[in-house]
This record gives structure tokens, sequence and C-alpha cells, in this order.
């Protein structure tokens, strides 16, 4: 049930960052398909009747998923044996989205760098087939009125800031990528029980062909006890299982974090023209944002206190509504004035304004109605305190749940899948046992302060906005109106919140 | 004769078969040997050669573990389990393994012209790891798809290279002997690429040491060697920080003088027959805690050369 489709959303967006937040969801379970397991590519050693994997990925959400995907993409990788355990049904079929249907409340956020990454897997072309809505503006203010700001892809040269897509479309569009490719891949639609592996022994038997169970034994395989009563062995588990993860739990890997008092709500809605541009406005209780999904629609991701966001959830559409474009517009508080005065004031600043420092604060389109339920989730921070053990690796979520704020959930976890899976193919080439610690101690140090450094501005933008008061506010201002027109830091902060400086590995 | 001497008693104050696994660091700090005490020219090792001819086409029918005991497995294993623990007593040699593994996949690809992006690029090639240790070179090589003959003039290594190696299927077909260059140039065994890193420092005579290595490579064959160079830096970093004021490794594991420069190594080499095509440095960055391939070629240094297809161009 750890799937990570289900708990993933899509968010709003702060300054410079994009957003994706993690949903509890509730998925429907069908009768699995199983023609999806006529071809069993595990290896069956003949003494033992229990499959033998390269790779064992627990979790098939988007970033397991990307990171089958990735292997699949590389020579060095392609013809690994990978096995895929999870129970969500939707794994095994091609879902394609159909245009007329609105799109689904659960979308991330994604930046250049994971579009390139994308790309390099081969799953963009499919998601170009189907409903995404680049942006190329960003606008941010908040309820005070002191400051707002404005990102323009242009700034940064770039074509766009990132790309809102539905979860599942993510998901299916890799999954393409995996069925289509060389990659021996088994999916298991069941959920892991236990797992097991011992320290690395040469005292079992020696001499013969060696069954899975003593190389289990002498600990060059994990076992998975799977809860249809399956066991899956592999020389690498992987932890993609979500937030809550079973593996990071079996591991006994610890984590630290801390709940925000603050839930979140996201919907789909509906506008009269099509949104281009992602808005984000602090209220006193959270953000609030309007991210373009194509057509005519936006998507929602309301940050706010757990009482606020059980009654905005039960409220009547129309109120919902009503309170929706309250919200974006006049609602708390008067628009920022379009900033001639301060502009001036900082203008010895900056050494070149450039175009979109001076463009006008706009108001975001009106909502004209509710296009799909309104969910609601708590959030939170969650930081593996390590993201590998003996032949474990976490990856996504499960290592690392950060503040939804700036939607780079989805990105990090794309971030890793993509750090993990070169680790690999870097173990295949030197002939190493890929569930070998020394080479996922690579994968962790590559990605953990990237990781950590996320989390922390996202925590502190957060804490920055979680307090309603006065000097903060106009400290708050101050920021916009610093981030606005010192042109070198606006570009440093689209630079890291598309993935540039984050993730050197993409470049 | 006194190099040899020197050497011996070196030997003499870490007896093979009484080393406790940490003292099988000594020296791989920087050296990253895995031969510990395995120059191929000790004689005392010599009454213990076995040999295993046949056995690398059928695993089954001759094995080092075979004829031990349950008692000697047990002892072995034991070893071997810390030997290979990466997070053990040989995690400096783990560290640096990967960085010598990449020079020689990218030479020995570019040489014999196999795909880089293969999962398994050294098919069909034979391969011998002369000082083999317990097989942190052999095994990958194995992996790669080399068909590896690894050999060590100490039992114990062997018998530990061949206990680990046994937990895998994919390298327990890697034959392993306890055995000499020499001895097996006398048998008239050939490889298409011979291995031998950080061993040259511990023979006696390195000139005939590389003939060895050299009749041991087919024409056009390749042959790799690494070791330490005989600079001021090599003798503060190997010696003078590791032996002395560290003590990471024993006083007198390393005979400075014996160390060879790139340029005699090059030399010896190319009376041995081999043109030296390739040289690289190793250097550790301490704040990272990896090893970089560099041109820096002053403490450790790795060389790619090749058999010339006929001995008369000499």
């Amino acid at each position: 049930m750890s799937v990570e489709q289900q708990r993933r959303s899509s968010g709003g967006l702060v300054q410079s960052l994009l957003l994706h937040l993690p949903i509890c969801g509730h998925v429907v379970h069908h009768v699995w398909d199983n023609k999806n397991l006529e071809e069993s590519n595990a290896k069956r050693n003949p003494t033992d009747d229990s499959p033998q994997h390269d790779i064992a990925i627990v979790g098939g959400g988007m970033v397991g998923i990307a990171l089958a995907a990735s292997l699949a993409s590389k020579p060095l990788t392609k013809h690994l044996s990978v096995a895929i355990i999870d129970n969500n049904p939707l794994l095994g079929r091609k879902n394609t989205i159909e245009r007329g249907h609105p799109p689904d409340p659960r979308v991330s956020t994604v930046t250049p760098a994971t579009i390139s990454f994308l790309k390099d897997i081969g799953a963009w072309k499919y998601i170009e087939e189907q409903r995404h809505a680049y942006f190329d503006k960003m606008q941010v203010w908040d309820y005070t009125g002191l400051g707002y700001t404005r990102y323009n892809a242009k700034d940064v040269d770039q074509d766009i800031l990132g790309c809102v897509v539905e979860n599942k479309v993510l998901q299916s569009s890799q999954l393409s990528c995996v069925q289509e490719s060389d990659l021996q891949k088994t999916i298991y639609p069941a959920r892991l029980n236990s797992m097991d592996m011992l320290p690395s022994s040469s005292l079992t038997g020696l001499g013969e062909v060696p069954s899975t169970k003593d190389l289990f034994m002498r600990g060059r395989l994990a076992k998975l006890e799977l809860n249809d009563g399956n066991n899956v062995y592999a020389k690498l588990v992987v932890g993609a299982d979500g937030s809550k993860s079973r593996v990071r739990e079996l591991a006994g890997i610890k984590t630290t974090g801390w709940n925000y008092s603050q839930n979140a709500i996201i919907c789909t809605v509906e506008h009269t023209v099509e949104n281009f541009t992602a808005w984000q406005r602090f209220l006193p209780n959270g953000p609030i944002a309007l991210l373009p999904i194509g057509d005519k629609f936006s998507n929602i991701v309301w940050t706010m206190d757990p009482t606020e966001a059980s009654d905005r959830k039960s409220m009547s559409e129309d109120d919902f509504i009503k309170a929706v474009n309250d919200a974006l517009d006049y609602g708390y508080g008067p628009h920022p004035e379009t900033t001639s005065s301060g502009g001036s004031s900082l203008s010895w600043l900056t050494g070149d304004v450039n175009i979109s420092a001076k463009e006008r604060f706009e108001t975001p389109p009106k909502v004209l109605k509710l296009s799909s339920e309104r969910m609601m989730f708590p959030l939170s921070l969650r930081h593996a305190k390590d993201y590998v053990s003996n032949r474990v690796a976490l990856v996504g979520d499960s290592a690392h749940t950060v503040h939804p704020l700036a939607g780079q959930g989805v990105n990090l976890g794309f971030a890793d899948a993509c750090a993990l899976s070169r680790a690999i193919a870097e173990g295949i080439a030197l002939g190493t046992d890929i569930g070998e610690a020394n080479l996922l101690k690579r994968y962790e140090a590559e990605r953990k302060p990237a990781n950590i450094a996320m989390m922390a501005v996202l925590d502190g933008i957060q804490k920055m906005y979680a307090v309603n008061f006065g000097p903060l506010n106009a400290l708050r201002a101050a920021a916009f109106h610093g981030a606005h027109y010192i042109s070198p830091l606006k570009k440093r902060i689209i630079s890291y919140a598309s993935g540039e400086q984050s993730l050197p590995l993409f470049s | 004769m006194n190099q040899m001497q020197r050497l011996l008693s070196a030997r003499r104050l870490l007896p093979p078969s009484l080393l406790p696994p940490s003292c099988f660091l000594h020296r791989r700090w920087f050296s990253t040997s895995e031969t510990d005490a395995s120059s191929p020219s000790l004689p005392s090792t010599h009454q213990k050669i076995q040999t295993f001819e046949g056995r690398a086409s059928n695993k089954s029918t001759a094995s080092t573990t075979s004829s031990l005991n349950e008692h000697e497995l047990a002892k072995f294993s034991a070893i071997a389990d810390t030997w290979w623990h990466s997070e053990g007593p040989f995690k400096p040699l783990h560290l640096m393994n990967p960085t010598r593994l990449a020079f020689i996949r990218s030479t020995l690809c570019r040489h014999f012209s196999k795909d880089p992006s293969s999962a398994r690029p050294f098919e069909g090639l034979r391969v011998i790891d002369v000082g083999c240790g317990g097989g942190l070179l052999s095994e990958p090589l194995a992996r790669m798809g080399a068909t590896v003959t690894g050999i060590d003039a100490v039992d114990k290594n062997v018998k530990i290279a061949r206990v680990h190696a046994d937990m895998d299927p994919v390298t327990s077909t890697i034959e392993y002997q306890c055995t000499t260059a020499e001895k097996l140039v006398d048998e008239g065994r050939t490889f298409d690429a011979v291995l031998a890193l950080e061993v040259i420092e511990h023979v006696a005579n390195p000139a005939e040491f590389c003939k060895s290595l050299s009749a041991l490579t087919i024409p056009n064959g390749a042959t790799i060697l690494s070791t330490i160079n005989r600079s001021m830096r090599a003798y503060a970093s190997a010696i003078v920080a590791a032996e002395y004021i560290l003590q990471w490794l024993p006083k007198g594991t390393h005979e400075w003088s014996s160390f060879l420069t790139p340029e005699e190594l090059t030399m010896i080499l190319q009376r041995a027959s081999i043109d030296v095509k390739e040289m690289a440095g190793f250097v550790y960055n301490p704040i990272t805690g990896r090893w970089l391939l560099s041109d820096d070629t002053s403490v450790n240094f790795i060389a790619y050369g090749t058999k010339k297809n006929d001995l008369g161009d000499i």
C-alpha cells in the first residue's frame, strides 16, 4: 500500500521553489492482472524455488519506477534482473489519461533538471503526449501587501521554469520505458512483510553450485518475505516505499523530523482562460498556490492549520471557490503596490534591472469551479539518518520527506534515483557486488548533503512564514523586494529551484 | 643477495601463518598491496606449491578448498570475512580498489578493443593476477567476464581467496594457485593480460620478475604493474608517516632503496620486451577518503604496457 503515487500530489510554489506533496489517498484495489507475471524473469535455481534478482525495488511509485527506468536506460545496467514489489494494481496496466477528463489533483512540479533526467531515460516523450503544463512565470506575494516578486524564465536564459504533470502521467510514462526496455523485470503484486540479510560469511557449504539459500546464508543475498507467501532474494533492496517506508523500518534505519501543525488541501479547479503562471501567496496560516495544469485547469495547494483545513474541506463547493478567489485576491490584506518606490531606493544595488523586475503585480485568474474532490493531508519533515545499510538503499520519500512548500519532494526523489542507478552502473563497471556497502555509500555521499540543504531551506521558509509578527512581516517584505531587485541573487534562487545547482550530476 | 636477505628478515617479522588479520593491513594504506608477504620469489613458500592445472576448466575436480578440513575452513573463513569486510581493517584497500580497477578496465578495453559499456567486457580474456592476496582484484575481474587465474606465494592467501570466491557463482570459476610467476613460466602458461599490482617492490630481482611477467604474456598481450615510487614524497608518506609516525604498518615493511622510479620500471620492462604505453598516479584525498587517478606519479603509480610481437625487436 506504500505506493508513492497514492501519497503524492502537487504543490504550489514559494519564492522560487516548486512544490510537491505527499498525500494519503485511497486507491481502489483491483484484482491483479496475472498476465504480468507470465513472463517471469527471475533466475530460479533448480535446487531452490525462490526467485533471485539483482535488485528488488520495494515501492513502484514515481521514484521506484524512475530507478527501474534509469537502470533500463544505461548500457551497463539494462540487463539487470529487477523485481518491483508493490501491490498497486495500476502498476501492471497501461494507463492512458483521457484528455477530456479533468486532471487529477495529485500533480508534481518538475524542474528543468528533472525534465532532463526524464529525457535521458526516455520518459519525457510519453509525458509530452499527455497532459502537462509548462510555465515560464511565477508570482509570489504575501497578504500584508508589503511585497511581491515575479520570476521569469528569461531571467535565467531558460524557456521554462518548470512543468506541472499529473503523478499518474509521470508514473505511467516511466513504466512504459521500463516495459519497452531489455530490463528483466518482474512485478510482485504484494506487500513486504519482512526482510533479512546475514553478515557476509563463507562458513556454509562450499564447492558445489550454491543454492539461493546458500547465497543468503553467506550474506550475498537479502531475503524478502512478501505477504502473499512468496520469498524473493536480491543482491540489493531499494526502499522506494514512501515516507512510512517498511524497508527503512526493517533495516533499522532511524529518522529525525517533526510534524508541522499544518494540513494541506489539494484540488483541481477550472478557469475561464488558460493559466500560464505559477502563483503563490503567503497567508497568515500558510501559503496558497495555484499551478497551471493544462487546458483551463489549475491545481490548488493550500496550506493551513488543521481546524481550518477540515472546515475548508467540508464547506460547500461554492463557498470553497469563493474562499479560494478571496485568498488569491483581496482576502487577508491589500494587493502589494506596484513597486516604483521600493525600486528606486534599492536600484543602486542592482547591476542591471531586468525586464521582469519591472513587471507589474498581477491578479491570478479567477477560479470558476471545482473539478475534483478536495484532498487533505498533514505536513511533516522527516529525514533518514542513513540512506544505506547492508544491501539496502533508500530513495525518495523513504529517505527524506520535505515540507511540500517548495515542491522539491519528487525532484529530490528523481535525483536520488538517478544517482543510485549511476552508482550501480559504476559498481558493475568495476566488477563490484552491487549490494556492497562502499558502493552504496557513494550514493549516500552524493545525495545526502543536497537533500539536507534543500530540507533546511524549505524548513526555514516554513518557519519564517509560520509566524505572524509585525516586524517579521516587514522583514519578509524586504526579502521579497530584495529577491525581486537584486538580479544576481534572484538568478541564483531560480537556478537552485530549477535544480541546476543542487543537482550537479545533471549538468 | 643482500637485498634478498633484507627482504627475508623483514618477512620474519611477520610469519604468514601467525599473522593476525589486522596485520594484513600493514603497508596497504599506501601501497594497496593485498599480496602480503607474497613475494613470488620467496623460496620458503616454494615447498607449498601445488598445481591445479586443468581445474579452471573443470572446477569441481580440483579446488584448494577441497583439501581443507573443517577446522581449517573455519579458520580461513573468519580471516576471509575480515579481509573482505569493506568497513573493516582493510577499508583503505577497499577504497583504493575502484580506482585501480578503473585504470585496468579502461586500458584493457582499449587494448583488446572491448566495449567499455558492456557489463562483461573481458569475456573470453585470460587474465592472471600475480600476487592475488585475498582476491580483491581477481573477483572484480571475474565479474567483468575475464577467465581469471590468481596466484600467490603464500598458501594462506590463496586459501582465503578460494573460500571467498566460492561464495558467489560468478567468482567461483577463478583458478587460484599457490605458486609463483616463475613456476608458471616453467609450466608454459600464457595469458592475454598479466597483472602484478604492488608486488614488484617486494621481489628480490625486479628485472627477472618483469621477464617472467613478460613470458606469461602472449605476444601483443597487455601487462599492468603498480608500485611505489622511490621519491622523497613516497619515503615521507609510505615509510616515515605510515611506519614510524602513524604506525599503520610495521617498521621495516618497505625498503625504500628497493623501490623503482617510473623511469626505471619503464626501462626494465622495455628490456623484458614490454613497451610501456601509459602510466598514471594514484592520489589519496584525505578529505573525501577517495583515491583518484592523476598524472602525479610521485608516490603510487600504475603502468600499462604491451608485449612486443617479436622478441627479436629488442
